[in-house]
C-alpha cells in the first residue's frame, strides 16, 4: 500500500484550545441546541429596548462565540453579521434624519436638514428639517434591538455547522436538505471554473469585458457545470440515492393530501390570529390543527424514507443546558417577575440615562453561561492546502 | 457474477448500435480489463452493468444483463448500489458531501445501514485504503490519488461485490495512478472483489488482469486471456508490441516476465546502435524562446523558481513533473498570460526584433507563443466548429499572406465537418481544433499543457505527427506531459521540474533513461542496451543481419 506523504507534514501537537472543558471530552454540540439557544436570546432581545441590556446581549454573544466556535470556514463569519448590524443601526438612524417627524419644543435640536416641500397628494412624508437627539436616539436604541437580533442568528450560524444542521431535517424533507448541500459544495467549483475560463480567454486574445466576452466565459463554463451535474446525477444514482424503499402509492399520496391540508390550517390560522376581525375558531385552532396535519404528515412521510445516520449528533445534558439556559432567560424577560417592565423600553421623554434592571440582566448573563456548558468544540483539524492543489486553482 | 445475454445497445441519435449481439459472463473475483479505442462503447458496456445504460443515458437494450442474480431491466442503478459500485474519472464529480468520512458513509445512509455497522465499516475501509489520516480532511483539499481512493473508499463501504471502474487514473500522474491501481489490485486480492476496468495507459495494468474485453469497434466484445487478446488486438501497450516483434510466446506481460524472456534479443541486439527515435534537430537553428531567472509565486508560495530556458526552433521540448511542480505556471508565465513574478522572456530572434510576450497586448502575445491549455474546451464557445474558425481568423487578424484556421485544422485532423458542435468531437479532436485556433495566429513558439490526458494510443500517435509536423516548420514546441512512453516518442529534450525548480535538462534517452522508474517500458526491459522505443527494435530485426558483432 502507497503510504500517503502529507503524514510527514502533520503537526506534532495541535495548538492548545482555548478551553480544555474540564474532564468533559471535545465535541460538537448538537446544532439544534445551538438554534434553540440563539433564537431564544432573540425572542429575549426582541422584548427589550434598553441599550443596556442589548450590549449586554451583545457582550454575551461574543462571550459565547469565543469559547465555542471551531476553525471551520462558516466558523469565522460573525464579524460579516457584526458588520451587517452595524449597518442596520446606521440605515435607522440616517432614516429617521432625513424622514423627520418634527420637533417638539422640549426636545433637544441637533441640527437642522434642508427641507424639500413635497407635494400636496405626497403630505404625509417630509423630507428633511430639524432634527432632535431624542429622535435619533430613539432610532438607534431601535436599530440596535434589530442589530441584536440579527446577531443571534449569526451566532447560530456561527456555532452550529449549518450542513449538520441540514442533516437534522425531518425525513420527509432530506431531498431539500441534499440540494442545497449540493449546490453549497458546487459553488465553489462553479468560481474556479469561471477563474479557469476568463484565463484561458487571453489565449485568444479576446475580448475580457463587455456583453461578447460574457458569453465566451459563460457559455464554456455552464457546459461544464451542466456535464458535472449529469455526472454528479449518475453517481449519486448508483450509490444508492432515492432508493424507493417501502412506500406505496397510497401512503405518498396520503402525505401529500395530509401536508397540503396542513398547510392550509397553517394559512388560515395566520391570517384568524392577525386580522381581529376574523371569527375566533380561526384563529388558534385554525393554527393547531395545522401544525398537527404537517407534523403527521412529516412522519407519514419520513416513514417512506429508509435511511440511516451516520454519527448522528446525540442530545445530552449539554444540549439541554445549553438550550435550557436560552429558553430560560426569554421566559424571565417576557415574566415581569421582580422588575418594572418600564425600565426594558426607557422612554426618552424625558432624556435620560437608563437604569440596568436586576432580573434581566441576569437573565442575559444566564444566557451566557452557554460559553462553559457547551462542551469545547473538538481541535482544529489540519488544515494546509496541499501545495499541488493550491496551484491548480490558480 | 456478471452476464450479458445477447446484449445490444442501440443509442437513438447513432445508425449503428454501439453494442452488439454481446455474450458474456464474468467470474466471481476476476479482475476483467476492458479495452479499446475511443469511442468504441467502453464506457456504455461499463455503465451497462449497474444499470446506468440505459435507465440514465437513455437509448434502447435489447437482451439482458443480469449482475448477483438481479436483472438491470427491473433494478434501477439505485436499487443495485449494494452490489455493484461505480467509480468514474474525475472523482470530484462524484462527491456528494465534502469531509472524508462522511463521503465514505454516504452510500450506506442510502442503503440504510444500521449506525454501529457504519462506523465499524468506515474505520475498516478508511485503513483499507490508507485514508485514516486523512478522515477530517475537505475533500477537495486532497491531491488527485487522494481523491479517487476516497471515490473508491466510497463505494466500498457499501460492500458490493463488483467494482466498475472507468478510467479511475486518467485525471492522475503517475505517482497518483499507481496509488490508485495498487489500491484496486489490493482489493481483487485480498477481498475477491469483482473489477470491472477500463484504461488507457495498458502498460500500468495489463499485468494485473485476469481477462480482457477487447472492443474491436463493430459493436463485438471479445473476451480471453490477456496473452490471448493482445497477440492480435489493435490496441497494445509498448511491452505487448516488443514481445510481438520479437515473437516471444507466451506473450509476457509484465517488465520482470519480459527481461526474462528478453535475454536472447538484448543478446542479438547488443552490438548495435540503436537508430536515432527522432531526427536529430537542427542545432544551428536560432533560439526562438529565452527565459531567465522566471519565478511565479501564487498567494506568496512561490510555484516556478528562477527558471531559465531556451527553446530552439525545430525542437520538441517535454516538460516533465508530479502534479504541483509548476510545470503549468511555468508554460502560462512563457506565454505572458500568465502571472511573472520576476524574470524575463524574450520571444523571436534574439536582436532587436526579440519582444516579451508579457508587456504586449494578448494580440500581440498570441503571435509570439501560442499555448493550448489544459482544459482545451475553455477556449471554445460558440455552436460549430466552423463559427470557432472564422473567429480565430477574424482574432489572429489573418491577412492575405497568413494561413486560415480552416486549413491548418484540415492538415492536423483531416475531415471535421463545419457545422460540428464542438462538443461533440472527441478528445483528440477537440485537442487539433483548439491547437488550429492557436495555430492561425502563426506563433513560432507552440506550447501545449497536458495534451496527452485522455488521448488513446491512437489519438496519441495522431498528436506525434501533429508535433513533428510543427517542429518540421521551424516551430519550438514544448509539451508537459506525464506519459514517458509518449515522452520517448515524440520529444528531443527533456526538461523535469520539481517544486518549481528544473531539476534535469537533457536529450531525452539521456534523461528517461537515468531513473528506472521514469524508464519506458522498453529501456526497462532491455536495460543496459540504450533502446527507447518498439519502433527501434523492429526497424533493427527487420534489417539484413549484417550487424553481427565482430568479436
Amino acid at each position: 500500500m502507497v503510504r500517503i506523504p502529507e503524514t510527514a507534514a502533520r503537526p506534532s501537537a495541535p495548538g492548545p484550545a482555548p478551553d480544555a472543558g474540564g474532564r468533559r471530552l471535545p465535541r460538537t454540540l448538537h446544532p439544534v441546541a445551538w438554534w434553540i439557544w440563539a433564537l431564544a436570546l432573540a425572542t429575549a432581545v426582541s422584548r427589550t429596548n434598553n441599550p443596556l441590556l442589548l450590549f449586554l446581549v451583545l457582550a454575551v454573544l461574543g462571550h459565547v462565540i469565543t469559547m465555542r466556535r471551531t476553525e471551520a470556514p462558516w466558523a469565522r463569519g460573525f464579524k460579516y453579521y457584526l458588520y451587517l448590524a452595524l449597518t442596520v443601526v446606521a440605515i435607522r438612524v440616517v432614516f429617521r434624519a432625513v424622514f423627520a417627524t418634527g420637533i417638539t419644543p422640549h426636545d433637544h435640536f441637533l441640527f437642522s436638514l434642508p427641507h424639500l416641500p413635497t407635494p400636496d397628494w405626497y403630505a404625509g412624508i417630509q423630507l428633511g428639517g430639524p432634527v432632535s437627539l431624542e429622535a435619533l436616539l430613539s432610532a438607534a436604541t431601535d436599530g440596535l434591538r434589530l442589530a441584536c437580533m440579527l446577531c443571534c442568528i449569526g451566532a447560530a450560524n456561527t456555532l452550529a455547522n449549518p450542513k449538520r444542521a441540514l442533516r437534522v431535517l425531518p425525513g420527509a424533507l432530506y431531498e431539500l436538505g441534499v440540494a442545497v448541500t449540493v449546490s453549497l459544495s458546487v459553488a465553489p467549483q462553479l468560481v474556479q471554473s469561471v477563474q479557469r475560463v476568463h484565463r484561458a480567454r487571453r489565449l485568444r486574445a479576446g475580448r475580457s469585458k463587455g456583453l461578447r466576452a460574457l458569453r465566451g466565459i459563460i457559455v464554456p463554463v455552464l457546459e461544464d457545470a451542466l456535464e458535472r451535474s449529469l455526472r454528479l446525477a449518475a453517481a449519486m444514482d448508483s450509490r444508492g440515492y432515492g432508493r424507493a424503499g417501502t412506500a406505496t402509492r397510497r401512503s405518498r399520496r396520503a402525505t401529500g393530501a395530509l401536508m397540503l391540508l396542513g398547510m392550509c390550517g397553517l394559512c388560515a390560522g395566520a391570517y384568524g390570529l392577525l386580522d381581529a376581525t376574523a371569527p375566533v375558531l380561526l384563529g388558534f385552532p385554525a393554527l393547531g390543527a395545522g401544525g398537527v396535519l404537517c407534523v403527521a404528515g412529516l412522519r407519514l412521510g419520513g416513514r417512506r424514507v429508509t435511511r440511516t445516520a451516520y454519527r448522528p449528533d446525540p442530545w445530552r445534558a449539554a444540549e439541554w443546558a445549553v438550550a435550557g439556559c436560552g429558553v430560560l432567560s426569554a421566559v424571565l424577560l417576557f415574566s415581569n417577575a421582580g422588575f418594572n417592565a418600564a425600565e426594558l423600553n426607557p422612554s426618552v421623554y424625558p432624556l435620560g440615562w437608563p437604569t440596568l434592571p436586576l432580573v434581566p440582566a441576569a437573565a442575559i448573563l444566564l444566557a451566557g453561561a452557554a460559553g462553559f456548558l457547551a462542551p469545547p468544540p473538538s481541535p482544529p483539524a489540519r488544515p494546509a492546502v496541499p501545495a499541488q492543489r493550491a496551484e491548480e486553482l490558480t | 457474477m456478471i452476464t450479458f445475454d445477447q446484449v445490444t445497445v442501440h443509442y437513438e441519435d447513432t445508425a449503428e448500435p454501439v453494442l452488439r449481439d454481446v455474450n458474456l459472463t464474468v467470474e466471481e473475483g476476476e479482475l476483467c480489463l476492458v479495452v479499446g479505442h475511443t469511442g468504441v462503447g467502453k464506457s456504455t458496456l461499463l455503465g451497462a452493468v449497474n444499470g446506468l445504460v440505459p435507465h440514465f443515458t437513455g437509448g434502447t437494450l435489447h437482451g439482458r444483463v443480469t449482475v448477483d442474480g438481479r436483472d438491470t431491466a427491473d433494478h434501477p442503478p439505485r436499487e443495485l448500489a449494494d452490489v455493484v459500485g461505480v467509480v468514474g474519472q474525475d472523482p470530484l464529480d462524484g462527491f456528494v458531501t465534502d469531509t472524508v468520512e462522511e463521503e465514505l458513509a454516504y452510500a450506506m445512509e442510502q442503503l440504510a445501514v444500521p449506525p454501529a455497522t457504519m462506523r465499524k465499516r468506515v474505520e475498516e475501509t478508511l485503513d483499507l485504503l490508507g485514508l485514516a489520516d486523512l478522515r477530517h480532511r475537505a475533500l477537495h483539499e486532497l491531491s488527485g490519488g487522494q481523491q479517487q481512493r476516497v471515490a473508491i473508499g466510497s463505494v466500498l463501504t457499501a460492500h458490493p461485490r463488483v467494482l466498475v471502474l472507468d478510467e479511475p487514473t486518467s485525471a492522475l500522474d503517475p505517482t497518483a495512478a499507481e496509488e490508485v491501481l495498487a489500491a484496486v489490485t489490493r482489493l481483487v486480492h485480498d477481498l475477491g472483489v469483482t473489477v470491472l476496468l477500463a484504461e488507457h495507459r495498458l502498460e500500468r495494468v495489463v499485468q494485473y488482469a485476469d481477462r480482457v474485453l477487447h472492443l474491436p469497434g463493430d459493436g463485438r466484445v471479445v473476451s480471453g486471456p490477456p496473452a490471448e487478446i493482445f497477440r492480435t488486438s489493435s490496441i497494445a501497450p509498448p511491452i505487448v508490441e516488443l514481445g510481438r516483434s520479437a515473437a516471444w510466446s507466451p506473450l509476457p506481460l509484465s517488465v520482470r516476465d519480459a527481461r526474462r524472456a528478453a535475454a536472447p534479443l538484448r543478446a542479438r541486439l547488443g552490438g548495435t546502435l540503436p537508430p536515432p527515435v527522432r531526427p536529430a534537430p537542427d542545432t544551428d537553428a536560432p533560439d526562438l524562446l529565452r527565459a531567465r531567472g522566471v519565478t511565479v509565486t501564487h498567494r506568496g508560495v512561490p510555484a516556478v523558481r528562477e527558471v531559465g530556458i531556451d527553446l530552439r526552433g525545430g525542437e520538441v521540448t517535454a516538460l516533465m513533473g508530479r502534479n504541483g511542480s509548476g510545470k503549468s505556471s511555468l508554460l502560462w508565465a512563457l506565454q505572458g498570460s500568465g502571472p511573472r513574478k520576476a524574470g524575463s522572456v524574450s520571444v523571436g530572434e534574439s536582436g532587436t526584433s526579440a519582444r516579451d510576450p508579457g508587456k504586449v497586448s494578448a494580440t500581440e502575445a498570441r503571435r509570439l507563443v501560442g499555448l493550448v491549455p489544459q482544459t482545451p474546451t475553455d477556449l471554445l464557445y460558440l455552436e460549430s466548429v466552423g463559427q470557432e474558425l472564422a473567429q480565430a481568423d477574424s482574432e489572429s487578424a489573418v491577412g492575405a499572406d497568413g494561413v486560415p484556421a480552416r486549413a491548418v485544422l484540415d492538415r492536423l485532423a483531416p475531415g471535421i465537418p463545419d457545422s460540428t458542435h464542438p462538443r461533440d468531437l472527441s478528445e483528440g479532436q477537440k485537442l487539433a481544433l483548439v491547437l488550429a485556433i492557436q495555430l492561425a495566429a502563426a506563433p513560432r513558439v507552440v506550447l501545449l499543457d497536458e495534451p496527452t490526458r485522455g488521448l488513446d494510443y491512437r489519438a496519441k500517435g495522431a498528436l506525434i505527427d501533429i508535433v513533428d509536423g510543427l517542429a518540421s516548420e521551424g516551430r519550438a514546441v514544448v509539451i508537459s506531459t506525464h506519459d514517458v512512453e509518449f515522452v520517448a516518442r515524440a520529444a528531443d529534450r527533456v526538461v523535469v521540474m520539481a517544486e518549481g525548480d528544473v531539476v534535469a535538462d537533457g536529450a531525452t534517452g539521456d534523461v528517461i533513461v537515468a531513473s528506472p522508474v521514469f524508464a519506458p517500458q522498453t529501456a526497462k526491459i532491455l536495460a543496459p542496451l540504450p533502446f527507447l522505443t518498439v519502433d527501434q527494435v523492429a526497424s533493427v530485426l527487420a534489417a539484413p543481419h549484417e550487424t553481427a558483432p565482430d568479436a
